[in-house]
């Protein structure tokens, strides 16, 4: 039975760990099947996680500090989308500066605002998002087997949870069975023929990237306003990365992103769960290993060892209409 | 596809159009200053006292200029190839490690002009070979370079605080790092050159390096305009279909191309580990190498540029730490703030201002830009 439990328990801290780097990676989902690559979900994660505290602090409601969090988080998408499809800059460059515009204006705006060292102020009950208890989840507690994974698994986690993974059909939905959906795959394929066909290029790529930021926000609210009570500067520490990595992992589908964050979420949690105790069989393994893993399958799978991962064809590449 | 953009002065395309783009984002970075409630003007004073005022600033703004002009030159040699190598930051701390065991090992029995050499091929060695991976996935395998360099970034941190905490940590330390060098590792310093002027220095790590990154960017000149490779890599980087045309091993090119930048950014490594801490610890490059990114890209990837851009971002930082003692609201990290803006400005929005700049010159003189090409400016 400790065995069982400590399975749920790690199961359950994965879901938790998961749910950043889903909503993450679906938001890159969004941008690159309409051929934006997008390096930038790090920071517009960051500083959703900054403006979602803050604001959630400043006005005491959850509500509000979400809400902020997904508008700023739509502005820096905004940005990226003026460099790289107004403007034909190089997509990658302009990811990579949001990255760095985020790491260091939350530490800056942070610590003036705030004078907690860059943190923002611990925010009490009511400007979290609680955990919502499932109805029985009481009830059948004691209940063996049923009752933990009930309780702990699928009951007691907060809205955004939810949110996450009822974003995985939906986005499956909006992008195969929407007309929205068939004409930003087929931007991402191939503009020019979404351009013969009277539909505007840069509108779609500019819609995509929106539904992008809403996501990276969605994704830093849940960080700084479930996982942690307030910001602590750079608190996403790579997983935008990582949710790069889970995209490609999951060959820019929507599904499949989901078990790929989920084994990225689920290597986190066994890092933290083992740290210095034994395995069988393989013996005692180096956390860093654990941490390094992602990556390194990401490594793998890139160069095409395990399948191939084939991006979408227009990605990268600003379109240019012909003259 | 022809390139959307006419022709402009080369004074106007290599100094104008930077010089505005630099301003601009300068100006976005006053507005940030601003909002925390400083005079932006004042910091800027401020910023360039502490940088230039006094000999033991300038040391220091030289010292973080070395750094920064070996990351500028990795990011800016891959780029001549059209490969964007965000691995610098990786690359320079396994080139880390290479100086560390070669130091470890020798410090007690060779002198400093011994063990220098042997450091330099150790850490050009080490930050190649994690350049070599990334490169050969991309020329063999087609896993995309960006990608794969991020990765290794995460994986070289990982490989490098397992070392640290593990099997270079010496025995009863806490502190995750390798033991202090002994004299034999310690770089001489270059300080004196500065005390020449009548500055007084009150002890700053500027060092032999210095010296090694100017001679460096000197030769990145010599191999990307002046040998047939650097010819060969431009080429590649212009248009790769010419260059399977003309011949040139795509392979050969990427992996040519990538183990140089790797070796430069291995470099970078020696400057704070053997000129100034004397050990190697964790997260020692601390994001040099993606000033890297920003530095290639405002010194237009020409070495000349790089050194230039590399002491503006030495000053940032050396200003920077004399800027948060004046003004707490402002720390440090207002550089990243600037590095970022001016990635932005100087690198995605490169061309923001181009077609404005053209009709400018346009009207003034058409001869200029050439009639025909301002018929094409038409966004």
């Amino acid at each position: 039975m400790d065995m069982f439990n400590a399975i749920v328990q790690v199961l359950d801290s994965t879901i938790r760990l998961s749910v950043p780097l889903l909503l993450a990676c679906l938001a890159g989902l969004y941008s690159e099947r309409a051929g934006i690559f997008d390096i930038g979900l790090e920071g517009k994660m960051l500083v959703g996680a900054f403006a979602g505290a803050s604001a959630a602090a400043v006005f005491h409601s959850a509500l509000i500090g979400l809400g902020t969090a997904v508008l700023i988080s739509v502005a820096f998408a905004l940005v990226h989308g003026f460099a790289s499809i107004t403007h034909r800059g190089n997509q990658i460059v302009s990811g990579v500066a949001i990255n760095f515009i985020a790491a260091g204006s939350t530490i800056i705006l942070g610590q003036a605002w705030f004078q907690q060292g860059g943190r923002t102020p611990a925010l009490q009950p009511g400007e979290r998002f609680e955990a919502i208890t499932w109805p029985g989840a009481d009830a059948v507690k004691d209940v063996p087997v049923i009752g933990p994974i009930y309780g702990e698994l699928i009951s007691g986690h907060s809205i955004l949870v939810y949110f996450a993974f009822a974003m995985v059909p939906f986005t499956w939905w909006v992008l195969f069975r929407t007309r929205f959906g068939l004409r930003m795959r087929a931007v991402g394929e191939n503009p020019a023929a979404v351009d013969t066909a009277g539909i505007s290029v840069a509108w779609l790529r500019y819609r995509a990237l929106i539904c992008t930021g809403i996501l990276t926000g969605v994704a830093g609210a849940y960080l700084s306003m479930v996982q942690n009570g307030g910001f602590v500067k750079d608190m996403t520490a790579g997983k935008g990365y990582i949710a790069l990595a889970a995209l490609i992992f999951a060959k820019w589908k929507p599904v499949n992103a989901m078990f790929a964050c989920l084994l990225f979420g689920f290597l986190d949690a066994a890092a933290i769960r083992l740290q210095g105790s034994p395995l069988p069989i393989i013996g005692k393994v180096p956390v860093q290993f654990m941490q390094a893993l992602p990556y390194v399958l990401t490594v793998v799978l890139l160069a095409g060892f395990i399948g191939k991962a084939i991006p979408p064809r227009a990605g990268g590449v600003p379109y240019v209409k012909e003259r | 596809m022809s390139t959307p953009y006419a022709k402009l002065p080369a004074w106007a395309d290599y100094g104008l159009i930077p010089v505005i783009n630099l301003a601009v984002a300068f100006i976005v970075a006053g507005f940030v200053v601003m909002l925390v409630g400083e005079n932006p003007f004042r910091a800027a004073v401020i910023l360039v006292e502490g940088a230039f005022g006094k000999g033991t600033g300038i040391a220091f703004t030289l010292f973080y200029a070395t750094t920064f002009i070996f990351t500028g030159l990795s990011v800016a040699v891959a780029a001549h190839c059209s490969l964007f190598n965000i691995g610098t930051e990786g690359q320079a701390y396994i080139g880390g490690l290479g100086i560390a065991l070669v130091c470890l090992s020798f410090d007690s029995v060779l002198p400093w002009w011994v063990i220098f050499p042997i450091a330099i091929v150790a850490a050009a060695a080490f930050g190649a070979l994690w350049g070599l991976i990334p490169a050969y996935l991309q020329a063999k395998r087609g896993s995309h370079i960006v990608i794969t360099t991020i990765m290794f970034n995460f994986i070289a941190a990982s490989v490098m605080v397992y070392l640290l905490v593990g099997p270079l940590k010496p025995a009863g330390s806490q502190a995750p790092q390798t033991r202090n060098f002994l004299a034999g590792a310690e770089l001489p310093k270059l300080n004196w050159i500065i005390e020449l002027f009548g500055a007084k220095i009150r002890s700053a790590p500027l060092n032999i390096c210095f010296l090694l990154a100017l001679v460096m960017a000197f030769l990145v000149w010599l191999l990307i305009w002046r040998t047939r490779l650097g010819y060969e890599m431009r080429t590649y980087g212009h248009s790769p279909k010419a260059a399977r045309y003309a011949g040139i091993s795509e392979t050969r090119i990427i992996i040519t191309a990538m183990m140089i930048s790797g070796a430069l950014a291995g470099m970078m490594a020696l400057n704070p580990v053997m000129g100034d801490q004397h050990n190697v610890a964790i997260d020692f490059v601390s994001g040099a190498g993606y000033v890297g990114i920003a530095v290639a890209l405002m010194g237009r990837l020409h070495p000349v540029g790089i050194v230039l851009a590399a002491i503006l971002f030495g000053m940032l930082y050396q200003g920077g730490a004399e800027l948060a003692f004046e003004m707490p609201a402002i720390s440090r990290d207002m550089i990243v703030i600037i590095q970022g803006l001016v990635i932005l400005f100087a690198g995605a929005l490169e061309h923001m201002f181009r077609p404005y700049i053209q009709a400018l010159f346009a009207s003034v003189s058409p001869k200029s830009v050439g009639m025909q090409a301002v018929k094409g400016t038409g966004a």
